[in-house]
């Protein structure tokens, strides 16, 4: 009983699909390579939305698909936007403008030309982990990326975050906004003041829900019990966002399937 | 069991799908009927705004686009709206991509905006595009001291120093205002932490509904201005409407965010309403078990 609804609804929605086509309400699929991947495209879409009401062989088609070509297009990207003029370019300069890039001038080396073998190395190594023997080497190449990012990252995080943040909330405190136009000067106001105090003590009561080295008793656990609170509002700040975003590509592919596919708005 | 506990039984075991069935039929009916709410800009956007407003003719503006076609109907109205202020403002636009598919959305914004609407603007005077770059805030770091150590050629393998409005640019430490559209990482926060702060470059941008209050603890003392998600697009969409009324002549093609927060509102209202009704139902039926568990 329902396959045979599954097969009459299926059914209806082919005949209006193909009357539309026939009769040039819609784009038809044999319309040259846009109209080809327009259908492409909405049965795709269709294939993974197909999923929330049960798993099924479209869905995994049409996941399967997309890792393949996502993977495949960033290993085309890397290739083309990083290791022929980072590192091809520079290490043969004249050989890669004559091969792949025409448009890179300067053919000239660079005076340390040949450190750009140490990234080569390197690459290669990270190679290696696809070979049973000599695939620790690749920690070499891991180990070195690790420290860079962890050194890069902590600068970053010190002088933005951690310095930043407190410099901006002490302006805050002090009931300061900077100026949003050039040559102006902060603005004082007590709202903001007031506002900052707030999410400071916010700050501090969320924190305090977190120091389990005191029982959360007293003037403490009460402190504590609104660090619950804030961190209630916070997730229920960011459910409504994630809300908001996810509705808002639903938007956009329902859009994309009634304006560009279907032709009804 | 009477009738009253049977319809709460009911309700609390409703398969998920007829709640997505209904969340779908509320998009659907709604953006054919394009419904659309007045939006009112919030201080946060109205920042972004006036900064972008404030700046004088031939300022520098760096767009980086670290998004990609998965978070297209979220950022691709705001991207829109960012470039059509700058190009009406005259300011030069220097679009790059930290990630992959960025640079396909710079090339769908220059062919779509740029070269349509502002066909007077010219490609390498007035607007650029560096392209894609792998090494995510790397690159950010090593474009604060010096462009050309990573960018020899734009986008279209054109070398840099041909291209006329890159004379006498070294990095990025020049520039007016870093105005980012971002969906994850690398993007806004990266730009601020290796790029506006250490740079002291003014920062603002928009960025995806999810990572908005990751953000705000920036504002307003590291970041000029947020926009998080679609409903900020809206808001900036009517601010750039209100001053540029020619705007408002078509509302499907510069008004998108406008258009698709229709769609937004009913269905928020749809999954209030679930949300609603599955707390009453919840406490309905706690409050009928501890009765139950009293009774034995």
């Amino acid at each position: 009983m329902k396959r045979a609804l599954w097969i009459i609804i299926t059914g209806i929605i082919v005949a209006v699909l193909v009357v539309r086509t026939a009769s040039g309400n819609m784009e038809s699929p044999f319309a040259g390579i846009e109209g080809f991947g327009t259908w492409f495209a909405a049965l795709l879409t269709l294939a993974i939305m197909s999923f929330l009401y049960d798993d099924n062989p479209l869905y995994r088609f049409a996941e399967h698909l997309f890792v393949g070509v996502s993977a495949a297009y960033w290993m085309v990207m890397g290739f083309w936007s990083t290791l022929v003029p980072n590192l091809l370019g520079k290490l043969w300069p004249s050989l890669t403008a004559q091969l792949f890039m025409p448009g890179l001038a300067d053919t000239t080396h660079d005076p340390l030309w040949f450190m750009y073998f140490i990234p080569m190395a390197f690459g290669v190594l990270l190679l290696l982990r696809l070979f049973p023997k000599g695939g620790h080497l690749s920690r070499w190449a891991l180990a070195f990326i690790l420290g860079t990012t962890a050194g890069l990252r902590l600068i970053a995080f010190l002088t933005a975050d951690f310095m930043g943040q407190i410099r901006s909330t002490l302006k805050s405190v002090a009931g300061l906004t900077p100026a949003v136009l050039p040559g102006g000067s902060p603005s004082f106001s007590f709202e903001t003041m007031f506002w900052d105090l707030v999410a400071v003590i916010a700050i501090m009561a969320a924190l305090c829900y977190f120091y389990f080295s005191k029982e959360h008793k007293g003037s403490f656990g009460a402190f504590s019990r609104i660090g619950i609170w804030v961190l209630m509002i916070t997730f229920g700040a960011g459910f409504g966002y994630t809300v908001m975003g996810r509705i808002a590509l639903l938007v956009g592919r329902i859009e994309f399937l009634l304006r560009d596919w279907l032709a009804v708005i | 069991m009477n009738r009253f506990h049977q319809i709460v039984e009911f309700v609390n075991d409703l398969d998920k799908r007829w709640v997505f069935l209904v969340v779908g039929l509320a998009v659907v009916t709604s953006t054919i009927f394009r419904l659309t709410f007045p939006e009112i800009p919030t201080p946060m956007v109205r920042s972004v705004y006036e900064k972008v407003e404030s700046l004088p003719e031939g300022s520098r503006v760096i767009l980086p686009f670290d998004y990609d076609p998965a978070s297209e109907p979220e950022l691709q109205p705001m991207a829109n709206a960012f470039v059509r202020l700058c190009a009406e403002r005259n300011l030069k636009m220097y679009f790059i991509a930290l990630w992959p598919l960025g640079q396909n959305m710079v090339a769908g914004v220059i062919d779509d905006i740029l070269q349509t609407e502002y066909p007077h603007l010219e490609y390498g005077r007035d607007y650029m595009d560096f392209g894609y770059k792998s090494g995510n805030e790397g690159v950010v770091a090593v474009i604060l001291t010096d462009i050309k150590k990573l960018y020899t050629t734009d986008a279209h393998g054109t070398a840099i120093d041909s291209i006329p409005m890159m004379a006498g640019v070294r990095n990025i430490r020049g520039f007016d205002l870093i105005l980012t559209v971002s969906a994850g990482y690398p993007g806004l926060k990266e730009w601020i932490q290796y790029a506006g702060t250490p740079g002291n470059i003014p920062v603002a941008g928009g960025c995806t509904a999810v990572q908005a209050p990751l953000l705000y603890p920036y504002y307003p003392d590291q970041l000029v201005g947020l926009m998080g998600g679609i409903k900020a697009a809206a808001e900036f969409e009517a601010l750039v409407a209100e001053a540029y009324p020619k705007f408002q002549e078509d509302k499907d093609r510069f008004l998108t965010a406008l258009v698709r927060m229709g769609p937004q509102t009913v269905t928020h209202l749809a999954i209030i309403f679930f949300i609603v009704l599955g707390n009453i139902t919840f406490q309905i039926l706690r409050r009928k078990r501890q009765q139950e568990a009293l009774k034995r």
